[in-house]
Formats: structure tokens, sequence, C-alpha cells
């Protein structure tokens, strides 16, 4: 893999989310959450606790619910257009190559595609030599990998991550974090997980979410893409564990 | 299907036939036997393919003409949700109305030529297609939307590059049906008011008491159906491999 990936266009932004989430008049959740700057989070909470649809409000897309509150860049530019997202299907298209699906948004956009800097994404996830191939004759983790060249493809400085890595087998898994914490370091980076162990290794910042609202979990004191052995790394895996099956109770 | 059964098959319907002539000792003006029907077959062949040549020609144009028809309006159904409100209940209503029974004024209306039969053919398909295509560019993983959305796609350009290519499948489905009823239209039509065509010279051999001309008529259709069918087909399984990123081959 080589080194010195392009850093995004413009400084990725740090993002405020304030305010309550309801269906049909039921509060779902209050939050309070901030994103800082060219930063992992990890948001973590039970299922159907809203972890998705903080991601998918700040997204503008379809929620079922109604919210109140802000979402808010600390640049105090507009969100639209600034953030790639992957979900934890990979979403390519099967009729279409590795290379097309890579573009794909350009073509979404009415836009001609950049194939060369595709072919280099390809490269920087080490798909160069499938490119022309069809999504259903990749490995799950190589599917993913080409999920990621195409959120990289589109260039954008906020990435919000909703469980891409949990369908993976765990080599594949420990693999695709380090070439995610690689390929989109100095962006602002929400990712949504089930994983503590995911969380101790990647995150500057842990959020819990649960009834009671949104909070910040304290994270090992040792740079990211941590040691999954390190003492500290495992300390925070076990207690952030035991926490959520709390929370969970 | 493979060739050996389909000719065992119809080797035993021959036989079946024959032994019912001989067993029932039908005369030749009720129930010809395959050899008689053989025998008018090519004795008429001039004039069978004649007429067979334009129930093709309706059954092809009828066919064409329905799709595109079908495919535009499935289209502008799933663009338009106000579309979609107002048109769809109206198809779904005129499909009460027995198609057959207008063939009259259908005659009527676009003469004893080609154009009637073209129009009761592409009425008969019209639904069908358009209800199978509308039905699969409407069912598509909603996260292909997500992602559309998030990359900014154009309304038209996801239709163009994702719903489209996810619906062929579905329009395949619709082809197959389409290719059992574009003949059934056809001949209805013939019926009812025609100078040319299988079905109208299935109707003058009856009323000239030449059933093994009838017969060898009825044989024809079936094999233009058959041919059809199986066209139709091989059409509709490519249109499935290639949106599931399958080989062609």
């Amino acid at each position: 893999m080589a080194d010195g990936f392009e850093q995004p266009m413009s400084a990725s932004p740090g993002i405020s989310l304030q305010g309550q989430h309801r269906i049909g008049g039921k509060v779902l959740f209050d939050v309070d959450l901030h994103l800082p700057s060219g930063q992992w989070t990890c948001l973590l909470g039970r299922s159907g606790v809203g972890k998705s649809t903080i991601l998918r409000l700040i997204l503008g897309l379809e929620t079922g619910g109604d919210f109140t509150g802000t979402f808010t860049a600390t640049d105090n530019m507009p969100l639209t257009g600034r953030i790639s997202y992957m979900a934890q299907s990979d979403l390519l298209l099967p009729w279409l190559s590795v290379m097309e699906n890579v573009c794909i948004g350009a073509r979404l956009r009415g836009e001609k595609p950049n194939i060369g800097l595709a072919k280099d994404l390809l490269d920087r996830v080490g798909l160069s030599a499938h490119v022309g191939q069809k999504p259903n004759t990749l490995s799950g983790g190589m599917r993913q990998r080409a999920a990621l060249a195409r959120s990289l493809f589109e260039d954008r400085p906020v990435v919000f991550l909703d469980e891409p890595f949990s369908s993976l087998d765990a080599g594949t898994r420990a693999d695709m974090q380090e070439l995610a914490t690689e390929v989109l370091k100095g962006r602002t980076v929400l990712l949504v997980t089930h994983d503590p162990a995911e969380a101790a290794r990647l995150a500057h910042q842990i959020t819990v979410m649960s009834a009671l609202g949104t909070q910040n979990w304290p994270v090992p004191p040792t740079p990211v893409l941590r040691e999954i052995n390190a003492p500290q790394t495992l300390d925070c895996q076990a207690k952030l564990l035991d926490y959520l099956r709390g929370i969970a109770a | 299907m493979r060739l050996r059964d389909i000719l065992l098959a119809l080797l035993v319907g021959l036989g079946l036939w024959q032994l019912i002539v001989v067993i029932t000792e039908a005369p030749h003006y009720i129930l010809p036997s395959p050899w008689r029907v053989a025998q008018a077959a090519y004795k008429s062949r001039a004039i069978i393919a004649d007429n067979a040549w334009v129930t093709a020609a309706e059954v092809m144009l009828g066919l064409l003409i329905g799709t595109l028809l079908g495919v535009a309006t499935a289209i502008q159904l799933a663009l338009s949700k106000t579309t979609e409100r107002l048109l769809l209940p109206i198809l779904v209503f005129t499909q009460a109305v027995p198609v057959f029974a207008l063939a009259p004024l259908l005659t009527l209306w676009f003469g004893y030529g080609m154009g009637s039969k073209i129009v009761m053919t592409v009425l008969i398909i019209y639904f069908p297609v358009t209800s199978a295509f509308h039905d699969g560019l409407m069912r598509i993983d909603s996260g292909y939307r997500d992602l559309s959305l998030s990359m900014g796609a154009a309304k038209l350009n996801f239709m163009r590059h994702i719903q489209i290519p996810n619906a062929l499948p579905s329009l395949g489905t619709g082809l197959r049906l389409a290719a059992v009823y574009a003949p059934i239209g056809a001949v209805i039509g013939e019926w009812v008011g025609a100078s040319k065509g299988l079905g109208y010279l299935m109707l003058l051999a009856n009323g000239r008491a030449k059933i093994d001309l009838m017969f060898a008529s009825l044989i024809v259709l079936a094999c233009l159906t058959v041919i059809l069918h199986i066209s139709v087909g091989v059409l509709a399984t490519r249109l499935t491999r290639f949106a599931q990123g399958s080989s062609l081959k």
C-alpha cells in the first residue's frame, strides 16, 4: 500500500447534532453529539436505539420520524454534498464492473467519470487486478474494498460508515479496519458499529447511545489503529462490552 | 428442455392422435389423420406461408409496439407519484374489460387489414408488460436509493443507471407472458374480421369443410408461438443474467 494518500480537498469540518427524534409523537431518542473534525467517532448502542437514524438524519435521508433540533458543521457551511456514505451491504451494482461501480457517483450526477482517479483508488485498495470483473466474482472482503474505493471516489471531507465491516470474517475485518483508517485519514468519520473491539481499536471518540441519550466513553490513551491485544485496548473493549450489556438488559 | 425430449413428446402426441383416429374411426372431415394433415400442409404450403407471414408480422409488430408502450408507461409511473396515483387505478380497471370483446370495435375503427390485429395484440400485452416492469422498477433495495441520494444523483440518472437495469429480469417476466398472449390477440383479431392471416385461413378452411387445412394452419400457428416463446425466453434469460452480472454465454 502506497503512503501519502491524498487528503480530502476541503478541510474536514466537525459536525454537531442536538435535538430530539420522534416517531408518531413518541420520543425515540434525545441526542447531543459532536463529531470532532478529522477524527473517527464510533457510535455504539443496542439495536433499535437509533444509531443509523442519526446517520440518516445528518445525511438527509428518510427516517420515518420527525427531528426537532439542529445539526451544524463547525465551518458553518451546508453539509449537503460533503458526506459520503458506506453501508453494511456493499451496494455494488451486479451488472457493472468494479471500475464502473467505483465511478457510479459521477454517472449518477451526469458528470464524466475520472477514470484515472478510479484506477488510482482501486490500486490503493488492492483491487487493480480486478477492475474489469463483476462484483459477483469477488469475495466479501474484496467487495467491501470496492465499496470503500467508491466512497473515496466521491472525495468528501466527511464519511459515514454504517457497520460496513460487520458481515466480514474476523481476519478480513481487521484488514479492512486498517485499510479504512489509512485511506480515510484526515476525514471526519462517523462509524456506527455493534462491536466494542472495533470501537476500541479505531475511535478517537466513542459515543454510546441509549434511551437516556448519548454519552462519550473514555478511549484508550494510545494512538488509533491500536494493537488489538494491547492491554489498554482490551481493557476499553471489556469495559465497554460490560456497559453495553448493562444498558441492553 | 432438450431437443430430444421435444421430438419425443411430438412423436408421442402424433402417435396418440393417430390412435384416436383409428379407434374412433372418425371421418376425415371431423378428425383428419396426422398424415392427411401433413399432405394438406404440403399441398397448400404457399397459401399457408403467405398467411403465416401476415400473422407473424402482426404478432411481432404488436409485441414490439406493446413492449415499447409498456416500458414507457412503467418508467413514467415510476418517475411520478402523481401519474402513478392517477393512472394505475385506471390501468387496473381497464383490465376488467375483456379485450376480446373489443375486437369487433377495433375492426370497425382500424379496418380489416393488419392495423386492427396489431392494436388488439398491443392491447393484450400492454398491461402485463407495464405491470411487470413497473413492479421491477419499484422493487429496488432501498440502500441503492440512499446511496444515490448521498451521491447527489439526479432522478433520471438514478432511473437510467440503477432502476432500469435492476428491473430487467422483471421486464423479462412480462415479455414471457406477452409472448404467450400476443398470438392469441392477433388470431382473435383475424377471426373477427380479416382478409389474411392464419386465423382467417382457419375460418376459411372450416367454412369449406377442409378440416385438414384447418389443422395444418393450427399446427403452423402453434409452431410460430413455440418459436416466439423460445426466442423471448432466450432474451428474458439474457436480461436476467445481465442484471445479475453473470456471463451471457
